[in-house]
């Protein structure tokens, strides 16, 4: 009872950074641009996020500089894939290397280290009245980083935001036919513009979770992969924030009993390959009816460019 | 009294000039056809009214008043709305999220749905579409679709409707509706402009004519006054000749390619059902059918592009259905469908296109493995001339060649490889008057000379003037076939809507 109670808090643990980065994802894909660089926002949201917390010595105003420096990344993707119509993969790749660059240089700038920063003040455990009480539950949600429950509200947030209002029909369509959202005076880039900048705040508070929200400091290029594994669970979860939410689940749970796995007696290396193992699995055998934005990766141009 | 005035209108793209001191007008309550072949300016005219294009020069008077429209968004607020060619719709999305888009009725910050179902079915009762505001738009047909683009104009209250190339897509059952809902809109005082380069559609439905040609206004006149050979010349620069010799069919027409059986499964539907052809020397086979009825998976077949088929094809007395498209090639010329994708490669001069497919024939190879660049450009020039290709030279990348002389050199590269069997595939399309006219007659001479050539097409008219046999595609079977004098021009529309019963077929 006691490792099912643990991995599944795990689970949750893990999938949080991934969800963030996730909603990104979706939230990028469906305005038509497919964002590689979920990696380097989150990195951003890491390293902004420690910084903001040492400078201010308050770990929300940590957060806030994270989600400040994922919507200047986010910015940064959009000029170059919107107006200079790079190719949206390199442009992601740019931003993952500048975001790993820029990150290590300013690491020694401040606390003049290559690999570490130091200890600052992090989000801590908030503590849920009544959830709080009820065994199984309170290890799970009753004791949980605040970043769970911000999780939550921007899964419902975004899933308002694009199935129930104007805003949302547009950024879809947008995705799925600029050219038609064109044809109809909707103001494409304006709000391709908008939506990268959200979804770089989406995936700095995914990292910043990493750091302020769990160890409290940061460490060189932590995010390790996880923007790219949120792409996959971006396609997994069907371009749906509340389904693609919950696809992290699935990558969470695997790296949580891939924790729990290596003190057993099996060779680390195969363990340690196995949400990424199941990541791929689930990818390839998964049946997913719904499609992806039919013009995502689509350069548009307005009025006879 | 006018309801749109263009006057000097001029555009130019990258040092050409599209439109040349153009002007238009269209007065209101009429149906005006602005009438042009491809490339003439047409469209972009009418993109420069509709806000998507800025013109360089020129200006714009709606209803009389001077304005500027320089988004989609002020024409639409000027009662102007455009049926694209292309339509504009998100498929994954209901009717009526597809013609609110942009503005949307609200209850708060929150889309209102169901107010939006509300008034779309409203318009739609109005004008008597039979459209369901909630379907989504992607399990609609052609024919419905360019109805929901219309009814996109209607909610916005536009007075003015731009239709680009409104029938290029619709059987004659189909346009004739659109003809029917078009005069509706007249009646209801509204303006609308087709842009066409069809001359029948232009008699059938306009009040008046403008012909465009080379980005200028040729004429502007009454549809009463004009024939249709009258505006063939206009359009074209020159006396146009409708029709083409053809020979009596000869006696000994040899079966040169025969499919048997052929079924194609794609994802979980059949692409082609049960598909049995026979293809004779000295015969033109049209194939007749909507677009995406099986056309690209039989010409994938007949190419061996895809062998995964249940069925055989033979050629001759040679069982080809595993042959691979490279063997098949040796058999079966084909003109492909997008000349764009299978047809040339981009940034490849004349002489590289000319050969491509063939290049591993030792006339154009030694047996080293280098390319005979002599005879190679020998061979270019010589297709250059026969097959009266515009060009620079055989240095020139063919890209950016007309679409018409593209054509013409892809028609070119078939016909001097192949005397057996040709497959066409929308051998004229996007292509001007005169290199149809020149396409056609190249065919015909390939089937007077005893090729057996198949001709699959979108466009009815080609396939009535051209096949001796005509076979009608129909949700990847063949739901008919016939010499083609037993056929009419509506029969064989009525067969691609998939009437099969003769009662439905005679109406």
């Amino acid at each position: 009872m006691d490792f099912i109670v643990s991995l599944l808090a795990g689970t949750i643990r893990v999938t949080i950074p991934i969800a963030f980065a996730a909603l990104a994802g979706v939230l990028s894909e469906r305005s038509g641009v497919i964002n590689m660089g979920l990696e380097g926002m989150m990195l951003m949201g890491s390293f902004f996020g420690v910084v903001g917390s040492y400078v201010t010595g308050n770990a929300w105003m940590g957060l806030a500089f994270a989600m400040v420096s994922g919507a200047v990344f986010g910015l940064i993707m959009a000029v170059f894939t919107i107006s200079f119509k790079c190719e949206h993969m390199l442009a992601g790749v740019g931003i993952n290397i500048l975001a790993s660059g820029l990150s290590i240089v300013l690491l020694q700038m401040i606390w003049g280290t290559k690999g570490k920063s130091g200890i600052v003040e992090g989000l801590g455990i908030i503590s849920v009245p009544l959830l709080n009480k009820i065994p199984v539950i309170r290890e799970l949600i009753g004791t949980v980083s605040p970043m769970f429950y911000i999780l939550l509200l921007c899964v419902f947030l975004l899933w308002i935001v694009l199935y129930r209002t104007p805003v949302g029909l547009r950024v879809r369509v947008i995705g799925d036919n600029p050219f038609m959202a064109g044809s109809m005076g909707v103001k494409v880039y304006k709000y391709q513009y908008i939506s990268l900048m959200a979804a770089g705040m989406l995936a700095a508070m995914g990292g910043a979770y990493l750091s302020i929200g769990d160890i409290n400091m940061f460490s060189k290029d932590m995010v390790s992969g996880r923007g790219y594994i949120a792409l996959s669970m971006v396609i997994l979860g069907g371009w749906h924030p509340v389904s693609v939410a919950a696809c992290g689940l699935i990558y969470g749970l695997a790296q949580s009993l891939q924790f729990r796995l290596q003190t057993v007696d099996i060779p680390p290396q195969l363990v340690q390959m196995l949400p990424y193992v199941i990541t791929i699995f689930v990818l390839v055998f998964a049946r997913n009816k719904s499609k992806a934005p039919a013009m995502e990766g689509v350069h548009y141009y307005q009025k006879g460019e | 009294m006018y309801a749109v005035e263009m006057r000097g209108v001029t555009k130019r793209f990258h040092g050409t000039l599209a439109n040349d001191y153009v002007n238009f007008f269209v007065k209101k309550g009429e149906i005006h056809s602005l009438l042009g072949e491809n490339g003439a300016g047409k469209t972009t005219l009418m993109n420069i009214l509709f806000g998507l294009y800025k013109a360089d020069g020129g200006s714009i008077r709606i209803h009389e008043k001077e304005t500027r429209i320089d988004s989609p968004l002020a024409a639409i607020s000027q009662g102007i709305a455009m049926v694209h060619q292309h339509f504009m719709l998100v498929d994954t999305l209901s009717v009526a999220e597809n013609i609110v888009l942009g503005h949307e009725p609200r209850k708060g910050v929150f889309f209102d749905r169901e107010k939006a179902f509300e008034k779309i079915t409203e318009i739609a009762e109005k004008y008597h579409f039979q459209i369901d505001a909630r379907e989504k738009v992607g399990n609609l047909s052609v024919g419905v679709k360019q109805r929901v683009e219309i009814l996109k104009a209607l909610y916005h209250e536009s007075s003015v409707l731009i239709l680009d190339e409104p029938t290029a897509v619709l059987t004659p059952q189909e346009a004739d509706d659109l003809f029917r809902v078009l005069r509706g809109l007249k009646a209801d005082g509204r303006t609308i402009i087709i842009i066409t380069h069809k001359l029948k559609e232009t008699m059938a439905i306009a009040d008046t004519i403008t012909v465009l040609r080379k980005g200028r206004t040729i004429a502007t006149l009454p549809a009463r006054e004009v024939s249709e050979e009258k505006l063939a010349e206009l359009m074209v620069g020159r006396l146009v000749s409708f029709s083409v010799d053809k020979k009596p069919l000869r006696d000994n027409r040899p079966v040169k390619m025969k499919l048997s059986h052929v079924t194609l499964q794609k994802g979980s539907k059949k692409a082609l059902q049960d598909v049995s052809l026979t293809v004779r020397g000295g015969e033109i086979l049209g194939i007749a059918g909507v677009e995406g009825n099986g056309q690209t998976e039989l010409i994938e077949v007949l190419t061996g592009l895809c062998s995964r088929y249940k069925g055989t094809v033979t050629v001759g007395d040679r069982d080809v259905s595993r042959a691979g498209a490279k063997k098949l090639l040796n058999y079966v010329g084909h003109i492909p469908e997008d000349r764009g994708k299978r047809g040339y490669v981009k940034g490849y001069a004349n002489w590289e296109n000319m050969i491509l497919g063939y290049h591993t024939r030792p006339d154009y190879i030694t047996k080293a493995g280098i390319l005979k660049t002599k005879a190679i450009q020998e061979v270019t020039r010589r297709g250059i001339e026969e097959y009266d290709i515009r060009t620079d030279g055989i240095d020139q990348t063919t890209d950016s060649l007309s679409g018409g002389n593209q054509q013409k050199l892809i028609v070119g590269r078939v016909l001097m490889h192949h005397t057996g069997i040709v497959l066409a595939a929308q051998p004229t399309r996007g292509v001007d008057i005169g290199a149809i006219e020149y396409i056609h007659t190249q065919l015909v001479r390939l089937r007077d000379e005893g090729a057996a050539v198949i001709l699959i097409s979108a466009d009815l008219d080609e396939i009535v003037k051209l096949s001796d046999e005509i076979a009608v595609l129909y949700e990847g079977s063949i739901v008919a076939r016939k010499p083609a004098a037993d056929f009419t021009g509506r029969s064989i529309g009525a067969y691609m809507l998939g009437h099969t019963k003769d009662e439905e077929v005679q109406a």
